[in-house]
């Protein structure tokens, strides 16, 4: 496949997040002149001036859905997008954020701010395949380097990245990591959470937190069932589920059950 | 090449000399070590690297190391690894292309891997390498990674002394004495501070690495306590697999309600083909880099618990955890024997303590047994 002489315009945008998944991109550092020479980098506020004009091929979107304006962007940005692609956990699972969808957002604005009338703002953070067609999720908080690299090669030569959704465990277990549920007895999450990130955590000895999301087909109330047994009470176990993909389907759904 | 002699016994400074001899010979030494509280194999030079004087406590979902009240160096059962991690890696690269213009050059992957000493493989272990044997190098399509590692290895076994909470080699007569297939077997011998080893050969190479040991001939009182040893082993099995017609069983029972219950409690997790010491699944996957120019293909372990396993044009044939699990067992203990001969478990109970929330192979062939023998009663 011989590529065209025009290179691909690339647009990064940011919605409600903290920015982590973009600076993946600018720690390519190795690779970063090799991206800038395989795509033209045209909306990038994070690293470059410039402004929003015309269409893009490829757009990376960071972050959640959790403002009126930001919902009617959204639509500007898809509009405007070629390729779509949302990367890390706000933007595909409505983030740390989303755990205002569990609760009473005027109770937040008062408790947190001296004039919460000024606020405008949504009762939910939501991610962005919520709003508007995604072509790709790239999961992860943040997202990996090798996988974000991986997602840019695959689309530049037209084929599906390489990004499986088993288990953490089938990650330890290439790694030949001993696992540390069975046989230290540390609660991990690695049984229902997405691959991406290597098995991290317990490559250093310490249980999963799910970073990554929820894997495909997980069993979220026969893990529960384990890590009662592990000796985690009910409200340290709403808590697992409840971080950063708190608003995943599965992560979700497991959490509610252990509601008092 | 049968056994060419009787067997002698070494001391444990003799079984130093062992890895000093295999390292000499240009071996990859491996064997087990205690790493985050666990008995792995990983590359040793010196047998106080052995897991002297510990043992393991192992149940469905449990592993703890314990310590033993003696110095024994092989005084536990199996740990969460396999010699597969050797033999057939967890990735290995295939090939790279590369791309000059309109010309795209080919290069397989090199592929030199180091000439293996196991020490202390059991005979489940053994019987499971005898099991890939077969999978991967037993026909006209044999897989090149594999034998070359294969061929080349130096096999010490190790008759038990030890049985696990989770094994049960011997209903599946895989084990827990040594029978075949090594070059070196050794049996452990501890009777207060005389700590021996009785070593046999069973390979020329065998025969001639053990005739540089230091060693005594073997007498009669050794020979009877080596045997002690595996039958005390053998009478600790933690776990039986039912003695019946198991593939009839499963195959007669696809629709058994007990398929749910498991799907119930299982997490999908692949833990249990990933310990696996027979189980061979890979799947490839090619990455290209970011200018188009190179391209490559590698190998890595995959499971019949992800969907992209069974992933086929318009989606995956088993979607449910249910169809998974089923599809394991019954390939593992029933059509494995219609594919390659024989069952595919050996006995070792690695899926059973690696399984996170301790699903039992055997309970759960003797749940669909139990209930179709009380029908049949009826």
């Amino acid at each position: 496949m011989a590529r065209s002489d025009q290179k691909p315009r690339l647009g990064v945008w940011k919605f409600a997040s903290c920015d982590g998944c973009q600076l993946t991109l600018l720690d390519c550092e190795d690779e970063l002149l090799q991206v800038a020479g395989a795509v033209d980098i045209a909306y990038f506020p994070e690293a470059t001036r410039g402004s929003v004009r015309g269409t893009y091929d490829l757009s990376l979107v960071e972050g959640s859905i959790t403002t009126l304006h930001d919902a009617e962007r959204i639509q500007d940005v898809r509009r405007r997008s070629r390729t779509l692609v949302t990367i890390g956990a706000c933007a595909t699972a409505g983030g740390i954020q989303a755990l205002r969808n569990f609760a009473d957002i005027d109770d937040f604005m008062a408790a947190v701010y001296a004039h919460p009338e000024y606020i405008e703002t949504l009762s939910t953070s939501t991610p962005i395949a919520d709003h508007v067609p995604v072509d790709f999720e790239l999961r992860g908080c943040p997202i990996s380097k090798q996988q974000l690299l991986e997602v840019l090669s695959a689309y530049l030569c037209g084929r599906r990245p390489v990004t499986p959704a088993h288990s953490v465990c089938l990650d330890c277990k290439l790694r030949g990591n001993v696992c540390v549920m069975v046989a230290h007895g540390t609660p991990c999450l690695g049984p229902m959470t997405h691959s991406g990130c290597n098995a991290l955590c317990p490559s250093y000895n310490r249980g999963c937190y799910g970073c990554y999301g929820p894997k495909e087909n997980p069993n979220a109330p026969a893990l529960s069932e384990r890590l009662d047994q592990l000796g985690m009470g009910r409200a340290e176990r709403l808590r697992f589920y409840r971080t950063f993909n708190a608003w995943a389907g599965p992560f979700r759904e497991e959490s509610e059950r252990h509601e008092p | 090449m049968d056994n060419v002699d009787d067997g002698s016994v070494i001391t444990r400074q003799g079984l130093q000399c062992l890895l000093d001899a295999l390292a000499q010979r240009g071996y990859t030494v491996v064997g087990p070590t205690v790493r985050d509280q666990a008995i792995v194999y990983e590359e040793l030079a010196r047998t106080d690297e052995l897991p002297a004087g510990w043992t393991d406590e192992q149940d469905g979902g449990h592993y703890r190391l314990k310590r033993r009240s003696d110095e024994a160096l092989f005084g536990y059962a199996v740990g969460p690894h396999s010699w597969k991690r050797f033999l057939h890696p967890p990735k290995v690269s295939l090939w790279q292309a590369t791309r000059n213009g309109d010309e795209l050059r080919f290069v397989p992957a090199r592929d030199e891997p180091p000439r293996y000493a196991f020490i202390g493989v059991r005979a489940c272990e053994l019987a499971a390498i005898s099991i890939q044997d077969r999978v991967l190098m037993g026909d006209e399509y044999a897989d090149p990674h594999y034998r070359s590692r294969r061929e080349q290895a130096f096999l010490v076994a190790l008759n038990c002394s030890e049985a696990g909470g989770t094994c049960f080699c011997d209903s599946m007569n895989t084990g827990p004495d040594v029978k075949e297939g090594y070059d070196l077997v050794l049996t452990e011998l501890l009777d207060g501070d005389n700590h021996l080893f009785l070593i046999r050969s069973g390979s020329e190479e065998g025969a001639e690495i053990l005739a540089e040991l230091p060693r005594e001939p073997a007498t009669e009182a050794h020979q009877a306590a080596a045997t002690a040893v595996v039958e005390k082993t053998r009478s600790q099995m933690g776990r039986s697999m039912p003695q019946t017609a198991i593939p009839a069983l499963l195959m007669d029972n696809l629709e058994h309600p007990r398929w749910d219950e498991v799907a119930d409690r299982c997490l999908s997790c692949s833990n249990c083909t990933m310990v696996c010491p027979t189980c061979f699944c890979t799947t490839v996957e090619d990455t290209s880099d970011l200018e188009g120019v190179t391209a490559e293909r590698s190998r890595r372990w995959d499971s019949c618990f992800t969907s992209d396993f069974s992933y086929i044009h318009g989606g995956s044939v088993r979607s449910s955890t249910r169809s998974r699990y089923r599809q394991w067992m019954t390939h593992k203990l029933a059509t494995w024997v219609d594919q390659f001969g024989t069952s595919g478990c050996v006995g070792c109970g690695r899926c059973i303590t690696w399984c996170p929330v301790g699903i039992d192979i055997t309970e759960e062939v003797r749940a669909i047994h139990d209930d179709v023998s009380s029908r049949d009663k009826e």
